[in-house]
């Protein structure tokens, strides 16, 4: 089943709509965090808010799907040549042949958002014109990616909190290797919303300034929203040199709704299944783009994790100091972004922070070092004890 | 294309009169008489007490038909589908109304218990399992869409995949525009091993909506639960006979299932 080629990548994040918006910024060391202004959000915090939106609805015949997390996906769609790399697999295939397989944790939940701020006072009901199954629907993403790309392939929205983007990743790889498709568009896409903003604050993990993951005194999560979006096919398909999906390797933690397990055994459980998957050792990997999310316990867990199977050799961090933690979207773009450190000869080193944390073993790297890299893990975790850990490879 | 083939072991379902596989397979089966009874799901009994707290009425139904259709098997070595249109309707809407009430604030566990992937988190942790999962949505084709997903992860890994499919109705103002009429889990175990096993089942993704197909009675309850599409299946797996379904799946999308008993 493995490796994939990705023929197909596009990227819109805080930093802007391209890869190339990241790839400057991580060369940079440019942040795109910023202080919050979303309506109905917590004071004082920093969010990754993607710039553009108003310029990104959706084409009138698909005006129903009009909603945040929907213009995020159409920005992407329009970036990169995605769309175009798209057209030229569906010819390839056929549009029956082409599967949608993305992750989000919220979908399109900033409009009913706005639905319920709308109403009149006193009014309880939803207004009439909202859309429940075109926007706030998980499926709607998946839906409006479909339709808006002339697909007519399998669809699923996979929805596992932060971990969705990379689970969508690995899912779409097994329906490949099903027989079910002969090439997937899949990622994520995750919007800023209340929910999200107001729930992270409800467990006090938000950061008051910009994440600083890794940092011994790092102080919690700064959410960002973003796109991510993969073409993926059989390597005979693809033309020589693109990059290529390794293996991905997935686990629960059974452990605790909201808490990662203090050692790591599920993220352990992932990484080491990833491995197995693409037939590799961890010497073999050259870096580890960390979840790294910038709360006490992710990053303490992870670095006992990524010690354990990987010693101190070989060096990780986080770059969610760049774009904040995009949560369903963040493993697919991580995934990209790992790609596109390989391209570079690029370890982005943590943002924003000095040292690491003296209590951790693992190597983590707080400043951008030039590295020939032909392998790279890109590990997420989420709530409710989902791993999920891909390997990217040239 | 080539169909993915999968063996249907275990079996759950909690539903208006299904009171569960044992007690409701006659019924299915066309063998005794049916009637609407709202179901109850019991409290999650291998869930520690503090978990058990906290798991509501929706997780609590999907957990009840995954135990069920897991008896007999290594709970802690199966992998995981878990799919749900809505997930937990009630949670996300006590969370959009304290929103909207001035200085309404929600609570770190009804946040946690919001994720999609809720019941699976539970699940896991009831079963003291590591074993991957994944949960999905898929609108009203949410059980074609779990049941693709896990076809297409046995085939890819030859491991047994429990599949559960649930959902639960919608609190004001969600249910006037998202209709679910009662509760309903359904679950099953599929693996490539035929031992033990009730059937067989074929898979083909086609293209095209699924014949309408005018339904009273049991079938029914099609129209007032997404989960509850798992219905013709059940019956023909609880009647052991060979059928060719054709499950809804999207506007423009079915999925033609083959089942032959063993």
């Amino acid at each position: 089943m493995w490796p994939l080629a990705i023929t197909g990548r596009s990227l819109v994040t805080a930093l802007g709509t391209g890869t190339n918006s990241l790839r400057e910024a991580l060369r940079a060391r440019r942040g795109g965090l910023a202080p919050c202004g979303f309506p109905g959000a917590p004071d004082g915090i920093w969010v990754g808010a993607v710039q553009g939106l108003e310029g990104a609805a959706p084409p009138p015949a698909l005006a129903g799907f009009d909603c945040r997390n929907n213009r995020l996906a159409e920005l992407a769609l329009r970036a990169d040549g995605f769309e175009a790399a798209v057209a030229e697999a569906r010819a390839r295939h056929g549009a029956d042949r082409v599967a949608v397989i993305v992750g989000t944790s919220t979908a399109g939940i900033e409009e009913t958002e706005r639905a319920h701020a709308r109403r009149a006072p006193g009014e309880t009901a939803l207004p009439a014109d909202f859309d429940y199954a075109r926007t706030h629907d998980l499926q709607a993403l998946a839906n409006y990616l479909r339709a808006r790309l002339g697909l007519a392939g399998p669809a699923l929205v996979v929805s596992t909190a932060c971990t969705s983007g990379a689970r969508a990743i690995m899912q779409a790889a097994t329906l490949i290797a099903g027989g079910l498709a002969d090439a997937a568009v899949t990622g994520g896409v995750d919007s800023l919303c209340r929910l999200t903003l107001n729930g992270f604050n409800a467990l006090e993990l938000l950061s008051p300034g910009p994440t600083r993951p890794c940092a011994g005194d790092r102080d919690g999560i700064s959410i960002g929203e973003a796109a991510g979006l993969l073409l993926l096919e059989r390597p005979s398909d693809a033309r020589p040199g693109a990059p290529l999906l390794l293996g991905a390797g997935a686990s629960s933690d059974g452990h605790h709704m909201s808490s990662p397990h203090p050692d790591g055994l599920g993220a352990v459980g992932a990484m080491r299944a990833a491995l197995a998957a693409a037939g590799f050792t961890p010497a073999e990997i050259g870096y580890v783009n960390l979840h790294g999310t910038g709360t006490r316990a992710n990053d303490a867990m992870e670095d006992r994790a990524v010690h354990h199977v990987f010693g101190d050799a070989v060096p990780c961090s986080s770059t969610k100091g760049w774009i904040g933690h995009t949560l369903g979207a963040s493993g697919a773009v991580e995934a990209i972004l790992a790609t596109l450190a390989i391209e570079d000869g690029l370890i982005p080193g943590c943002l924003g922070i000095e040292a690491p944390d003296p209590a951790f073993q693992a190597r983590v790297a707080t400043a951008n070092t030039p590295a020939a890299l032909k392998r790279v893990m890109s590990n997420s975790f989420g709530f409710g004890g989902s791993n999920c850990s891909l390997i990217l490879g040239a | 294309m080539r169909p993915l083939r999968c063996f249907v072991g275990g079996l759950s379902v909690l539903g208006p009169g299904l009171p569960g596989w044992s007690a409701s397979e006659p019924v299915l089966a066309g063998l005794a008489p049916w009637s609407f009874a709202e179901a109850a799901a019991p409290p999650p009994a291998l869930l520690g007490p503090a978990e058990r707290r906290r798991a509501g009425a929706t997780v609590r139904f999907a957990l009840a038909a995954a135990l069920e259709a897991t008896e007999g098997e290594d709970r802690a070595a199966i992998e995981t589908v878990f799919a749900s249109a809505n997930g937990d309707g009630a949670v996300i809407g006590a969370m959009m109304a304290a929103m909207h009430e001035p200085g309404g604030a929600i609570s770190p566990t009804q946040f946690h218990n919001s994720v999609h992937n809720a019941a699976a988190g539970y699940w896991h942790i009831a079963a003291g399992s590591t074993a991957p999962s994944l949960s999905l949505g898929g609108h009203d084709g949410a059980f074609a869409a779990g049941l693709l997903a896990a076809m297409s992860s046995v085939a890819a890994g030859a491991k047994p995949i429990l599949l559960c499919a649930y959902d639960a109705p919608m609190p004001p103002p969600f249910d006037a525009v998202r209709r679910t009429d009662f509760a309903f889990a359904a679950a099953m175990v599929l693996r490539v091993r035929p031992e033990g096993a009730r059937a067989e089942l074929e898979l083909a993704y086609r293209e095209g909506a699924a014949p309408f197909a005018p339904s009273e009675g049991l079938d029914a309850l099609a129209e007032g639960n997404a989960a509850a599409r798992a219905l013709p299946l059940l019956r023909a797996l609880a009647g052991r006979r060979a059928a060719v379904l054709r499950l809804p799946y999207l506007d423009d999308a079915h999925l033609e299932l083959r089942v032959a008993p063993c």
